[in-house]
């Protein structure tokens, strides 16, 4: 039972949810690609209180010194950065980019260092896995000390290979990236959630990929997911800083509603007020 | 770039690059102009670490890959 801790702020609503070795308050993960401009993704990580972020690594363009730095506009004392192996294809590229994320957020002394969402691809069309190779790259970076948060399908036999192989967070897509498609197989996600929660009920699921709109997000938290990581949905709405806030609600909703225990569904309505003491009768055969 | 007789090529970033004999890893980086701190660097597959920059040679045919962060999700 909750007491009268509903009635505090926002970020206190929400219980603190651990993965590996960092504890997270904000249970919305956002990425910091697709913005219009820096100062609006930091302005949408601001009025969330974001406090983990994913990030890519790329090639450093060559004699170009006048670009501006993406890590000028992140808030890197208050955020744990979470380097993600987008673009891979397959496990030995996606090991050599994890180790140079590594070496690059050790180097800024950030949290994250040891962190690497584990993202190998399959195909460059649905963006979707290839949960093969993702299996190779964990066992591989698991060796390493990687703390791995992998994203798969929403198999929940691969998803249980990948937490047996050591990942310390499964995230499956609710549906392709950046499709906006919401969590296409409900059933899916919650027979992932209740089969690696099993005897381990701390370990997180987040909901990776596919986030449409505020209610996919809230639906992954009343699933049962731990956080949802999202991009597009903020980055490309009209008014991505407003989105950021809706999303935030989402996320805390779901969680709480989770929490809270829903009712059973049922084909038949049951009414709310009493059946008795009704000033008439009802009619016959209604 | 001109290639001068005694240059000796390396790739970086999957581009031919000439550089004198001698160069460093941190010499590379200021020929790249590359200022920027957060920076990593691998050398045919294997990340180096900062400390060694200074004093790595680059040899011929040496892969080198320079990446930083950029957004993403």
């Amino acid at each position: 039972m909750m007491e009268s801790g509903l009635f505090l702020e926002r970020e206190a609503i929400t219980d603190p949810l651990q993965i590996g070795s960092q504890i997270l308050n904000q249970r919305l993960i956002l990425g910091t690609g697709k913005y219009e401009s820096f100062e609006q993704m930091a302005e949408s990580f601001k009025v969330v209180r974001a406090e983990c972020v994913t990030i890519a690594v790329r090639r450093e363009k060559l004699h170009d010194s006048s670009g501006r730095n993406i890590l000028d506009y992140l808030d890197l004392d208050n955020t744990i950065l979470l380097p993600n192996t987008s673009g891979c294809y397959d496990a030995e590229t996606a090991v050599r980019c994890a180790r140079m994320g590594r070496e690059i957020l050790r180097g800024l002394d950030n949290p994250g260092s040891e962190w690497v969402k584990l993202e190998v691809l399959g195909s460059s069309r649905s963006l979707m896995p290839d949960v093969l190779e993702t299996l190779k790259a964990t066992r591989e970076l698991v060796k390493e000390g990687f703390e791995v948060l992998c994203y798969t399908t929403d198999d929940p036999v691969m998803a249980r290979k990948l937490k047996d192989a050591g990942a310390v967070s499964v995230m499956p897509a609710g549906s392709p990236i950046g499709s906006g498609l919401g969590i296409v197989n409900p059933h899916n996600l919650q027979m992932i959630v209740e089969d690696l929660k099993q005897g381990d009920p701390d370990f997180p699921v987040i909901v990776d990929a596919g986030v449409g709109t505020a209610s996919d997000a809230a639906i992954a938290m009343e699933l049962g997911a731990d956080a949802v990581l999202l991009n597009t949905s903020v980055a490309r709405a009209a008014d991505p800083v407003k989105m950021a806030i809706a999303m935030d609600f989402a996320v805390r909703s779901g969680r709480l509603a989770f929490q809270a225990g829903r009712i059973m569904k049922s084909k038949y309505a049951s009414a709310s007020s009493p059946e008795h003491g009704l000033i008439a009768d009802r009619p016959r055969n209604r | 770039m001109n290639k001068i007789e005694s240059n000796m090529l390396v790739m970086v970033n999957g581009q031919d690059l000439y550089v004198q004999p001698g160069t460093t890893i941190a010499g590379l980086l200021v020929q790249l102009e590359i200022t920027q701190t957060a920076v990593a660097v691998e050398l045919n597959l294997q990340v180096q670490p900062k400390t060694t920059f200074a004093e790595r040679l680059l040899r011929p045919d040496d892969r080198v890959e320079i990446v930083s962060l950029v957004g993403g999700g």
